[in-house]
């Protein structure tokens, strides 16, 4: 049986970032996923935002971890392959009235010690984004806020943590855990086990259930569902910087977000999800994110929706909880991580390691360890000479997949070889069938690469693993 | 009096199919004279052009794989309308054939079809680089 | 970077981009096709149910076999075309166009002409253009990638198919998947009139029981990892019969909601797009706000047969020509919807010349009159039996019915 020194129960922004960090140790490390793929849960669907520091106080957990980890993203990006921008974030007022809440917002952001934090007026909030409300009547800029691709920087962090030894098992469904001596044994619903002497619990959504089945804490997970629209990046509306409304007491509204990537993304709405599987969009939710969003940017339309999904938020309590285990020996809780998880996820990957320390775990940096990845060269980033240099060197450069989002088949060879085999997972690693046409056009040819590269037969390609199957017979 | 709709081109003719005096049918409705023979045979004998595909076949006799650009089906189509009622046995006939490329536009892949006076032929010429 | 020049290119090697090509050659220009496809013949290859080439050809042949006979000309003209070669982009550089592409063979192109033909076709709307809520499991797919899946792949998509929409291609789908053994449920429409042709309609549904809910509405998909089935309600008098909304169980749902013009390309480049077609504004030539940059077939706006496409990409690839031998039209005038037309196309006319003018009806209607008036008065008018807002309607105005046309004059066509 494979012994591990840290087992990382679930593989999302979280437990990813726990993993790379425990790479730089002298330690045996296995991250277990449940889905085919990483990061295929809340850390898939969700803003993507590299939040401000000021929505929480600096005496919350969350609110400290969010500071931090807002600040190790310029490192992060140096060093990994994900998309990120500093586009700075805006909070608009649409009333006076408002402004109180805004300057409370304020206050607290400079009491946190974020920089660069401003007050504006109506004439300032338009010159920093134009395409806003013009009866907006002031706000708060943060410059230092940002936007990145969560699911890309979950591949990443996953891949350096791989290069660095982690050993990542995916479809490694936890169903049970017992102490043996001075380890866990871990089993998977398949019937594989492990066993490690740690064990982190950053299951997300799953992160009771997880709880109980290790004999730990017994709380309870309460999925809360965000939808989204996202809208085509030839919308004329597209703002340059993240915009927020004014904050209510459930959540931070809706927001108006540039992607990264270029798109628009509209969302999220907050509201109780039937179950953990529960990710239908809803008419009237849809209707809600349209008309919320074109208070803030009047110009978006309904014509340049693209698609509509929803992510679920793995809501407990008010703060983030995450502590070393009173019931379990040598384990450690990360869950109820909400926002402002994904900004917070690299302080937290850093505090896990020290409470992992803290019970015993014994820590010996390694000499060789690597914080770099490939950075894989995108089609849509190169001019045109850098396209001609990178098809001298593939021509599968020069072969454009997805024309939408000018996605080529080097790209899907590499997002393949880097172990994503289903049309959701190489969506995500390249952004194919993510663009106007939904896969319209490049489903087919996506197939005949994945067929080609793994020697999968037709039957066998999923959209994400399960039941999922795109074909069901074959002429 | 029947009403149909002819499908013999994309123009979609209303027609109107009635009886008269002397047991003639009389087609009204048609913009060209196909319209009438349409009538008379949806009536009579309905009839449809069927097109499908058969597995393409490599000249080594292999079968096109993911890695090849040629296409794993080639079309086929019957030369002229094809008795409506027998078309899932013709349908079942094509379901187990093949065609071996280079395909040629216009061969012949089953004469006389089911003995009728229809034939079914290469639709698509694909010819392997 | 390879460095080409020819006289004019053509972006897209479907039908339109063909006839245009072929049209240019003929009048002695130089002209390169640059297709995305490895082969010539573009969407039609998919089309492998019959059809077309009745106006084109005379005879009803299949998709790939119109193709093919325009592909066999191009051959024979010695026309080149750059195949599995993307453009990413159209520029003006030192009063020439600059079109960039790319292929796996040759790397990046800078391709330098006096002339563009944009022919690269549209694409289906899908699932989230229409916003249809639920979840969003494996089994949904537009109507054409399921042709492509079925014709050219050879797999099937599904057993159980719901379509929504009742688009051409999903009522050849629905045929096709039935010809496959497959079991279609239903087509669902939102409007109260099929989108689809009358003869699609009695071939690919009536023969095969395949029910038509037209004035229904999905409200819903569901299913966990593959589709599992969908929500209908019927509409009445605008509104949602909640009430008496009901379920189809399935493995599959097709959309054939709709088709969109693929502008990004002339987007990019600056070119005017029409709210009406999605297309690029165009002159009486064809041309678009961009001097000497031309378009035609489904780029230009969505036709119904490629009879229409063809015809319409010669005129383009005749245009391109004369403006590249120096031709330029003395003087237009505007060509405005009246009652009844969603769209004119083009959107000038050139009284000194013979002009083909493409409509579409609002309404659906029987006995109806298409008019032509010259600033309120009718110079022209014909009858038609049906018209439906799928069926393309169209027109030619010689110059003696534009005679008494001044310099401010406006023709407008209305169906009455």
């Amino acid at each position: 049986m494979e012994q591990f020194d840290v087992a990382i129960i679930g593989a999302g922004v979280c437990g990813a970032n726990v993993a790379r960090k425990l790479s730089q140790y002298e330690l045996d490390v296995a991250l277990l996923e449940r889905e085919i793929d990483v990061s295929l849960g809340t850390s898939k669907a969700n803003s993507g935002i590299v939040h401000g520091g000021f929505h929480d106080h600096i005496s919350t957990l969350k609110a400290r971890l969010e500071l931090q980890g807002a600040l190790m993203f310029d490192r992060l990006h140096d060093e990994l392959d994900f998309p990120f921008e500093r586009c700075g974030i805006l909070v608009a007022a649409l009333h006076e009235d408002e402004m109180r809440a805004i300057e409370q917002l304020y206050l607290q952001g400079v009491e946190n010690g974020v920089i660069g934090i401003e007050m504006c007026s109506r004439e300032r909030m338009l010159e920093l984004e134009p395409t806003l409300n013009p009866d907006v009547v002031g706000g708060l800029y943060a410059p230092s806020g940002g936007i990145l691709e969560p699911y890309r920087f979950v591949f990443s962090l996953v891949e350096s943590a791989r290069k660095n030894g982690v050993h990542v098992k995916t479809e490694f469904e936890v169903e049970s855990a017992a102490r043996e001596g001075d380890y866990w044994r871990i089993r998977a619903k398949s019937g594989q086990e492990i066993r490690a002497r740690y064990v982190v619990n950053s299951a997300g959504l799953h992160a009771d259930t997880i709880s109980t089945a290790l004999g730990a804490e017994r709380y309870t997970i309460v999925p809360r569902k965000g939808e989204y629209y996202l809208l085509d990046r030839a919308t004329r509306a597209k703002p340059s910087r993240v915009i927020f409304p004014v904050p209510t007491e459930v959540s931070k509204g809706i927001l108006v977000i540039p992607t990264v990537e270029g798109t628009v993304l509209i969302g999220p709405t907050a509201s109780p999800a039937s179950g953990k599987e529960d990710f239908a969009t809803d008419r009237e939710q849809l209707e809600h994110i349209l008309h919320s969003a074109r208070m803030m940017v009047p110009g978006l339309s309904e014509n340049d929706v693209i698609t509509s999904f929803a992510g679920l938020r793995a809501a407990y309590g008010g703060d983030f909880y995450i502590a070393p285990s009173e019931k379990a020996p040598a384990l450690v809780q990360v869950a109820g991580i909400q926002s402002p998880g994904l900004t917070a996820s690299p302080a937290i990957g850093e505090y896990v390691k020290d409470l992992l320390k803290k019970a015993g775990l014994r820590l010996v940096e390694k000499s060789d360890w690597d914080p770099y990845v490939r950075k894989v060269p995108r089609a849509r980033d190169a001019d045109p000479f850098a396209l001609d240099t990178l098809v001298a060197q593939d021509p599968a450069y020069g072969d454009i997949v997805c024309r939408c989002e000018r996605v080529s088949e080097a790209e899907i060879v590499a997002a393949i070889r880097a172990g994503h085999r289903t049309l959701d997972g190489i969506k995500y690693y390249t952004r194919a069938q993510m663009g106007r046409c939904q896969g319209g056009f490049c489903t087919y040819r996506i197939i005949r690469i994945l067929m080609r590269e793994t020697g999968m037969s037709f039957d066998e390609i999923t959209k994400r693993g399960g039941d999922s199957f795109v074909l069901k017979g074959s002429l | 009096m029947r009403e149909l709709i002819c499908i013999t081109c994309p123009m979609g003719c209303h027609l109107a199919v009635d009886t008269d005096a002397r047991g003639e049918m009389k087609v009204t409705g048609n913009r060209c004279l196909r319209g009438e023979q349409y009538a008379r045979e949806e009536i009579f004998n309905p009839k449809r052009v069927v097109t499908f595909t058969c597995a393409a076949v490599l000249p080594d006799g292999g079968t096109p794989g993911p890695e090849s650009n040629l296409p794993r089906r080639v079309p086929v189509r019957t030369t002229g309308a094809f008795p409506k009622e027998r078309i899932p046995e013709l349908l079942g006939a094509l379901k187990g054939m093949t065609v071996r490329l280079p395909a040629v536009r216009g061969s012949v892949v089953l004469k006389k079809a089911l003995d009728t006076e229809v034939d079914v032929i290469v639709a698509r010429g694909i010819a392997p680089e | 970077m390879k460095q080409l020049t020819f006289d004019a290119v053509v972006i897209g090697g479907g039908a339109a981009g063909m006839a245009a090509a072929l049209e240019l050659d003929a009048r002695g220009h130089s002209v390169l096709i640059l297709e995305r496809e490895d082969t010539l013949g573009g969407i039609l290859m998919q089309c492998i149910h019959n059809g077309f080439g009745l106006i084109e050809f005379n005879e009803e042949l299949t998709g790939p076999e119109f193709a093919q006979r325009f592909e066999e000309q191009v051959r024979a003209r010695n026309i080149q075309a750059s195949l599995r070669t993307t453009v990413l982009d159209i520029r003006e550089e030192s009063g020439l166009k600059a079109v960039y592409c790319v292929s796996p063979t040759q790397g990046m192109m800078r391709v330098e002409s006096r002339a563009i033909v944009l022919a690269m076709g549209c694409r289906e709307r899908n699932r989230g253009n229409i916003r249809i809520p639920g979840t969003r499991p494996a089994g949904i797919y537009t109507a054409g990638l399921a042709q492509r899946l079925v014709n050219i792949e050879g797999y099937i998509p599904g057993k159980d198919v719901v379509i929504i929409g009742s688009g051409d291609i999903g009522l050849i789908m629905a045929r096709r998947m039935s010809w496959s053994g497959c079991k279609v449920h239903a087509v669902i429409e939102i409007l109260p009139y099929p989108s689809g042709l009358t003869r699609n309609i009695v071939q690919c549904l009536n023969d095969f029981g395949i029910p038509l809910y037209l004035s229904h509405l999905v409200t819903d998909i569901y299913g966990k990892d593959r589709v599992e089935g969908i929500e209908v309600t019927p509409i009445e008098s605008g509104a949602l019969m909640h009430e008496k909304a009901f379920k189809i169980a399935c493995d599959t749902v097709l959309l054939s909601v709709g088709l969109v013009p693929e502008n990004e390309l002339s987007r990019n480049a600056g070119i005017e797009i029409q709210p009406t077609t999605n297309g690029p504004w165009a002159d009486s030539a064809l041309m678009t706000t961009m001097p000497g940059v031309f378009a035609c077939g489904n780029v230009l706006h969505v036709h119904d047969l490629v009879d229409y496409v063809v015809e319409e990409a010669r005129r383009a690839g005749a245009n391109a020509a004369a403006w590249l031998s120096g031709y330029r039209p003395a003087r237009e005038i505007r060509a405005k919807t009246g009652s009844n037309i969603r769209y004119v196309m083009p959107m000038r006319v050139n009284p000194e010349r013979e002009n083909r003018l493409y409509m579409r009806s609002l309404v659906v209607k029987n006995d109806a009159r298409l008019e032509v008036r010259l600033d309120g008065t009718v110079v022209k008018s014909r009858k038609l039996a049906h018209i439906q807002p799928s069926e393309m309607l169209s027109l030619t105005l010689v110059p003696e019915d534009l005679a008494a046309a001044g310099r401010d004059s406006t023709v407008e066509i209305a169906l009455v």
